[in-house]
């Protein structure tokens, strides 16, 4: 098997000689597949990028730091920020306990649990907003009784948070449950047979192994949460200063003709992104980095 | 896989399985149910006359097939991104490799905006084709640029760990039997690659039917011509007309989980068939 690995790592260094060999292509081919992929990803994933930032500042710092001070921004992002500090940490509990059960142990029903847990990712998140309402709303089913009791879930927080939390739910359980996988149960049963309890054997055992993969998990939840626009805007009902998280209120400067604005706030939204690949790239090469550790 | 529990020394199988369900319960199983329970407010009769009227039918064969053409032209160019990064390496590969998560933690309302100024009339790229009579914006086209966008990384991410872990063994087997590089590729290589391919394209095709904040505003919205299923149930409920939007969304509900059940049946069978080797 070593040798196996050694020959594929040979073949793959980039040598001079590489060129003409019979398992790669001619160089022609190479630089001309290159050059389909940076243009294709250019067109597709790069100017956007550009764009946000360009359009956002086309009238000047001025205007760009006025958008994000405007009241109606800052409330707007509080409550992008309040509702993921609520979602994101319900789904990490949600994601570290499923991932324990189905890395852990072998049970009847495992595999239908698993495409439980990826059914948010099918769903529309139109439809995933429309649930809620149809559950707390006015003519929903819930919602005579949480009438008389005077309180409000959709048009409020609360259905934005609970919409959120269906549409980020798999993240952090996607992310773990390979891992956990991968790794096996014999160090946590070397540690369950040497007398730790439960907590301790995932605190000192299991965390240390899994801690980058869930780091990633959180930040693209966090992403997730704090970027979900159609099932929020379902539940909603866009009372500025009051229910807009920043998405909507980019929708709503948009559809306003605010361009500058719309950008300047759409901007914070793209730094958050660029801010979660980096915190990827970090987290692969920590990987990397300990897979390199344990064969040395 | 299956059987009752097996005994582990380990603790927790009762807590972590009660977390599980109650959340997936409260969070996930409850409220889709809520959706198909709301379509018994409504007879087999009012209920296909809903989604078979013309304005309906059209948002689904619009959402349908621009999310068709996206994960087609996303199987070309997405095998082309991860052959070339897995395969080559160039300047600037990891950035590129970086760019191809951004459509997973970009906000779509943010991604809709600014494909929208690039594609407009006026817009960065836009400009230069509306003399050529080539309109993006507003157009299917601009739809099914958004889900070019959104399905991208589901392609690429799910192609390259396969095509990483290919043992490079067989191309050169392949070629000592006498076969061509391209000959190589077409009949060694791809055939390893097409059950992830299958689910990449499925898993993108899925997301594109129910894709919302990055399809809005660049569609423009016109009833019959641009108008998407996700908003039109957006719009049935913006009118009250709850029992209508229910019916659209169940049609939109029961095509996506049959999405799944084929990205489900393709790797039960990539599975079954890495096991038999």
């Amino acid at each position: 098997m070593a040798g196996g690995i050694a020959t594929s790592r040979s073949v793959r260094k980039p040598a001079p000689a590489d060129i003409g060999r019979p398992t790669s292509e001619p160089a022609a081919v190479r630089w001309l597949l290159i050059g389909i992929a940076v243009l294709f990803l250019t067109l597709i994933v790069l100017l956007p990028l550009i764009t946000v930032f360009v359009e956002g500042l086309k009238r000047g710092w001025e205007v760009y730091l006025s958008a994000l001070i405007d009241p109606d921004a800052v409330s707007a992002l509080k409550l992008t920020l309040l509702v993921a500090a609520i979602a994101v940490p319900l789904n990490t509990v949600f994601g570290i306990a499923a991932s324990w059960l189905i890395a852990k142990f072998s049970f009847r029903g495992k595999s239908l649990l698993l495409s439980l847990i990826d059914l948010p990712f099918s769903v529309s998140p139109v439809i995933a907003g429309f649930m809620f309402l149809l559950l707390f709303g006015a003519q929903g089913y819930l919602g005579p009784w949480l009438d008389e009791r005077g309180l409000q879930v959709v048009f409020a927080p609360p259905g934005i948070v609970l919409a959120t939390m269906f549409v980020t739910f798999p993240f952090v359980a996607r992310e773990l449950i390979p891992l956990m996988q991968a790794q096996g149960i014999q160090e946590e049963e070397a540690a369950a047979t040497l007398g730790a309890k439960g907590f301790r054997i995932f605190w000192s055992v299991t965390l240390p192994n899994i801690k980058w993969g869930l780091l990633y998990g959180l930040v693209l939840c966090n992403a997730r949460a704090m970027g979900e626009f159609g099932a929020v805007s379902v539940v909603s009902g866009h009372i500025r200063g009051e229910t807009n998280t920043l998405p909507l209120h980019v929708e709503i400067l948009y559809n306003e003709y605010q361009f500058s604005a719309s950008f300047a706030a759409a901007s914070l939204l793209m730094l958050l992104a660029l801010l979660t690949l980096g915190a990827k790239s970090l987290v692969e090469w920590k990987t990397a980095q300990r897979n390199q550790d344990l064969e040395g | 896989m299956k059987g009752s529990r097996s005994r582990s020394v380990l603790p927790g199988f009762g807590l972590t399985m009660g977390i599980t369900v109650l959340y997936l319960g409260i969070i996930v199983l409850i409220p889709l149910g809520c959706i198909f329970l709301k379509t018994s407010d409504l007879s087999w009769g009012e209920f296909w006359t809903t989604v078979t009227a013309p304005r309906v039918m059209a948002s689904y064969r619009i959402s349908l097939l621009t999310s068709l053409a996206a994960a087609l032209v996303n199987l070309l160019f997405g095998l082309i991104v991860a052959w070339v990064l897995v395969r080559y390496r160039f300047p600037g590969r990891k950035l590129l490799d970086s760019l191809v998560d951004l459509p997973f933690a970009l906000p779509t309302a943010v991604a809709g905006v600014a494909l929208t100024a690039i594609y407009a009339p006026n817009g960065w790229i836009g400009q230069w084709l509306e003399p050529l009579g080539l309109k993006v914006a507003f157009t299917p086209l601009g739809i099914t640029i958004a889900l070019i966008f959104i399905g991208l990384p589901f392609i690429v991410r799910t192609v390259q760990p396969v095509l990483e872990d290919l043992d490079k063994e067989i191309e050169e087997a392949a070629v000592m039997l006498g076969a061509g590089r391209w000959r190589t590729v077409l009949r060694v290589v791809l055939p390893e690659l097409t059950p992830a391919l299958l689910t990449g394209f499925a898993l993108a095709f899925a997301r594109g039917i129910g894709e919302y904040g990055s399809v809005v505003f660049i569609s423009g919205n016109m009833p019959m011509k641009t108008e998407i299923a996700p908003l039109l149930i957006m719009t049935k409920l913006e009118s009250f007309e709850l029992e209508q939007a229910t019916a659209i969304a169940v049609v939109l509900l029961v095509m996506s989980f049959a999405m799944l059940l084929v990205i489900n049946y393709i790797q039960w069978r990539a599975s079954r068939r890495a096991l038999a080797e």
